[in-house]
């Protein structure tokens, strides 16, 4: 149950995600949005919509949210957190931009 | 009693709102005669900066029209000046030999631009700003590009090259003091102001002095004293106005540097009244609107018989009639003994607000960058208001006045029944709440129609609506007019208007110039703006993929488990035992597990993963087929029946014909999708009186049908018109499908679009051959740059991102 206090991996590079955009990290245990502001931060949360399961990678990104394309639920990219009257968590990875590379902190995928 | 005569020389704005009070306070006590050198009607001379920049036209800022002087009884003679007013007599002359005998007289004759008389002033290409010719002349000059100089950076100067460059020129102002508009501003404001319009890629020279301007039959360029050259192929010169006041002074009436007048607004002689900008009063001359208005309304009273209206000056502010610019000034902001002054300063949001007091009262005021609160200050200034008790926060405005709580209505609350509210009008809080109430009024157009308040250069329409909501609580909707989402007040009709106008050719710049309150829209508002500007600007604006819906972005429709559908495009319902071939092998080797006959014709391969989507893709390609756009606003798919082939019924080759449409109209994106049917015979198998746009063919030709709808709605369509030959149909509806990308709002299907602009509207838009035609090319230039297959792009290589997936290495896979 202990380990190291984080997992952080290179997953690609900050190019290969189109700004106001995101791709897809496959791994065993599921898919991961990484997502990528206008403003070139990064984020990554699991690739389901608390609300129906919907892929939020493929949502419109604006300012720090994310629109889920199933049914317009907007999630903050910060907190995974749903904005406005809407409830629902989506789960986050910490991620950062280390000379030009995406970095995630996959700890909580490993279980 | 017979009615009295009143002659009127000019029919400037000044004049117009003396004739407003006069009709509504004094009915029936005069037949008015007016004598006007320019051949129009009254016009709204402020408005003019607006017609320039495109956003409005002139029949736009028209305040009376023709049947306004009929209703009345005026007497207008247009293109009729002056040249004698014989006051033995009481008559005046024009210079066709007409006369007009008066009991009152009233002169305003206006103003004229002050030409510098420097060499080349005479030269065709230079020109003033004061009249609608001036504008129309800049417009026609503006076509042929070049460099535009405009001399003086005063408040018209700076109106003057924004809207040049808007118009498309490239434009350099040309001021003779260190800083910009230094009458209006302060130095450090007036920095700001150079920069702000620099960054909009307007040329500015300060303490440049005119020399003369070079050409031989036309203007070419302009010296400066310094020897600076400046190519030029349009002057405009914006150096100020000088009163027109030869003709009072012939016929030997007092005249200083105006017409001078007493508090009654009467001259030296008290049969004959002078109103606006030729009038002097107490040693002021005025050139903007809102004095001319209260001196409009004194002239009203006294002429109906209320000899105590009097006139006692005006305080004056500024505010500059360019888009995105916020400056305020009023009053006097020069430093001096017994003067101290309050500065606020936010560089990084471009905020500079400085206040001139004097024991405790603010005599000046100068904003920049926020002006939200300027009428509240200008207030205290009028009032001469003590602000001891709250001079510590007084900069930061009336949200903090009291010590109370920042609410964006505590400004307009804390104003006193008295304070102006729209200063071009002259009209006051109280008297905008009371009509609000006694009128039953819910919306801004209202307040405009029954006030005049914001009805003039717009910028109290925030107040206004304020104010609105203050009185009616929630029962004002500001919807009424549609934000097209929380990230801007801003309507699609306007959105769409200043893109064309203001030509913006990117999201950044529509955000940007449109003053969008989010950094980068919103999932409602960034696939309209794109649709606008793919649009608008055909061939030239690249697709922003960010902001398309995902459907879109990857073309091929997300279902509810987050795999994708493809359905081909099918021509006119037509296939092949080849295409079907090719569909069935698809779905064995992709395993896809559902196969679908879709309403529109086609075939629909549900379930499909989207690494598999480009080999999916490739593979119908192979046999011919491309996308059937089932996922786009933009045309999806034509529907016809058999027709006369092999029909015993059809009268006309309905399939033939649906296949020449669905080959005409596909690739075009729209506001939202676009459905046809093409019947062969009235019993209408293809279902076509319910769709976007219908075609029912009959023995002599062919009905077209649109605004039909059976979705959420549903809605039989309206005839349009019959024609005889399939070019005529192709033409017609090329036409009504480029009118309705060009003018619904996006995501209105054309029935909706339909219900706002007029079925009958576009009836007569589309029955006029020139017209049609019009759209109908720009329809067919559009479709050059729109017709390719999206999937084939992706087999080839676009977008690659959106198909693959990243990966982890083996090692960096989570362990259990």
């Amino acid at each position: 149950m202990s380990g190291p206090e984080t997992f952080w991996v290179e997953v690609c590079s900050l190019d290969d995600i189109p700004a106001r955009g995101s791709r897809i990290l496959k791994t065993e245990a599921g898919c991961i949005a990484v997502f990528r502001t206008a403003s070139d931060e990064v984020y990554a949360l699991d690739d389901r919509c608390p609300h129906m399961d919907g892929p939020l990678s493929q949502g419109i990104v604006h300012g720090h949210t994310v629109t889920c394309p199933l049914h317009s639920l907007v999630l903050d990219l910060k907190t995974g957190a749903a904005c406005g009257p809407d409830e629902g968590q989506a789960i986050t990875y910490p991620a950062k931009v280390l000379d030009g590379r995406v970095n995630l902190d996959l700890k909580k995928l490993r279980r | 009693m017979s009615r009295k005569k009143l002659v009127i020389i000019g029919n400037g704005m000044a004049p117009g709102r003396v004739l407003d009070h006069l009709f509504e306070t004094a009915p029936g006590h005069y037949d008015v005669t007016i004598f006007n050198a320019e051949p129009r009607v009254n016009y709204d001379r402020i408005m003019l900066s607006p017609v320039l920049s495109g956003e409005k036209s002139y029949e736009d800022i028209i305040i009376h029209d023709d049947a306004w002087y009929h209703r009345h009884g005026v007497t207008l003679h247009r293109g009729k000046r002056v040249n004698e007013i014989d006051r033995d007599n009481k008559r005046v002359i024009a210079d066709d030999g007409t006369t007009a005998t008066y009991d009152q007289l009233l002169i305003a004759t206006g103003s004229s631009p002050f030409i510098i008389p420097v060499p080349g002033h005479d030269l065709p290409g230079v020109l003033a700003y004061r009249d609608i010719d001036d504008v129309e002349a800049m417009l026609a000059a503006s076509k042929t590009g070049g460099r535009a100089v405009v001399i003086g950076g005063g408040l018209l100067g700076l109106e003057v090259a924004a809207g040049l460059k808007q118009q498309g020129m490239e434009v350099t102002v040309i001021h003779l003091a260190p800083t910009l508009m230094e009458r209006q501003l302060d130095e450090p404001a007036g920095h700001l102001l150079k920069r702000e319009i620099e960054r909009r890629g307007i040329e500015v020279h300060v303490e440049a002095n005119t020399k003369e301007i070079l050409g031989t039959d036309h203007v070419e360029s302009v010296k400066l004293e310094d020897g600076t050259e400046i190519e030029a192929s349009l002057v405009c010169m914006a150096v100020g106005i000088r009163p027109n006041v030869q003709l009072a002074k012939d016929a030997g009436l007092e005249i200083e540097r105006g017409i001078v007048v007493g508090d009654d607004m009467r001259t030296s002689d008290p049969d004959i009244f002078a109103v606006g900008e030729c009038a002097q009063h107490r040693g002021q001359c005025y050139g903007l609107v809102a004095p001319l208005y209260a001196m409009a309304k004194v002239v009203a009273g006294q002429l109906g018989d209320d000899r105590d209206a009097h006139y006692s000056g005006s305080q004056v502010s500024t505010k500059l009639k360019v888009t995105g610019v916020d400056l305020f000034s009023a009053g006097d902001f020069q430093n001096g003994e017994g003067r101290e002054e309050v500065v606020l300063r936010d560089a990084a949001k471009g905020i500079y607000k400085r206040l001139v007091l004097e024991e405790n009262r603010v005599i000046g005021a100068v904003f920049y960058g926020d002006t939200a609160d300027s009428a509240w200050f200008f207030q205290h200034i009028k009032d001469g208001t003590d602000v001891e008790d709250y001079r510590d926060t007084l900069i930061f405005g009336p949200a903090y006045a009291n010590g109370g709580a920042v609410d964006p209505m505590a400004a307009v609350a804390a104003l006193p029944g008295d304070a102006e509210i729209c200063g071009c009008n002259g009209v006051c809080k109280s008297r905008i709440q009371e009509t609000i109430t006694s009128e039953g009024l819910t919306t801004l157009d209202d307040v405009r129609a029954h006030t005049k308040a914001s009805a003039s250069c717009g910028s109290c329409t925030g107040l206004v609506e304020q104010l609105l909501a203050l009185t009616l609580g929630d029962a004002f909707d500001p919807n009424a007019k549609k934000p097209v989402c929380p990230c801007t007040d801003l309507g699609h009709d306007e959105v769409r208007r200043l893109i064309v106008a203001g030509e913006l050719k990117t999201i950044t710049d529509v955000m940007q110039q449109l003053e969008w309150k989010t950094s980068c829209g919103c999932a409602k508002c960034r696939p309209a703006i794109n649709y606008y500007l793919v649009c608008a600007w055909p061939g030239e604006y690249r697709d922003d993929g960010q902001s398309r819906f995902i459907n879109e972005r990857v073309h091929a429709n997300i279902q509810k488990d987050g795999t994708y559908s493809v359905v081909p495009r099918m021509w006119g319902g037509m296939t092949s035992p080849n295409e079907l071939r090719a569909i069935a092998d698809v779905a064995d080797k992709y395993d896809i597990p559902t196969v679908k006959v879709t309403g529109g014709q086609r075939i629909d391969l549900l379930g499909v993963k989207k690494e598999d989507l480009r080999e999916v893709w490739g593979d119908l390609n192979q046999a011919g087929l491309v996308s059937g756009h089932a996922y786009a606003k933009g045309l999806r798919t034509v529907k016809t029946c058999v027709g006369q082939e092999w029909c015993r019924f059809g009268t006309q080759d309905s399939t033939g014909l649906g296949i020449k449409l669905e080959r005409f109209l596909w690739g075009a994106w729209s506001p939202h999708k676009i459905k046809l049917g093409v019947s062969g015979c009235p019993r209408n198998c293809a279902e076509a009186t319910c769709k976007d746009i219908g075609v029912v063919c009959v023995d002599s030709g062919y009905e077209i049908h649109f605004a039909g709808a059976a979705g959420m709605h549903v809605k039989g369509t309206e005839k349009l018109c019959t024609l005889e030959t399939e070019a005529e149909v192709i033409e017609y509806i090329g036409g009504l499908v480029q009118m309705y990308r060009e003018q619904a709002w996006y995501l209105d299907r054309i029935y909706k679009w339909a219900d706002k602009v007029g079925i009958e509207h576009i009836r007569e838009t589309l029955e006029d051959p020139a017209q049609r035609k019009a759209y109908c090319d720009r329809f067919v230039y559009s479709q050059q740059f729109m017709q390719e297959d999206p999937w084939a792009q992706r087999v080839a290589g676009k977008d690659a991102h959106e198909f693959e997936p990243l990966t982890l290495n083996r090692q960096m896979e989570p362990a259990e």
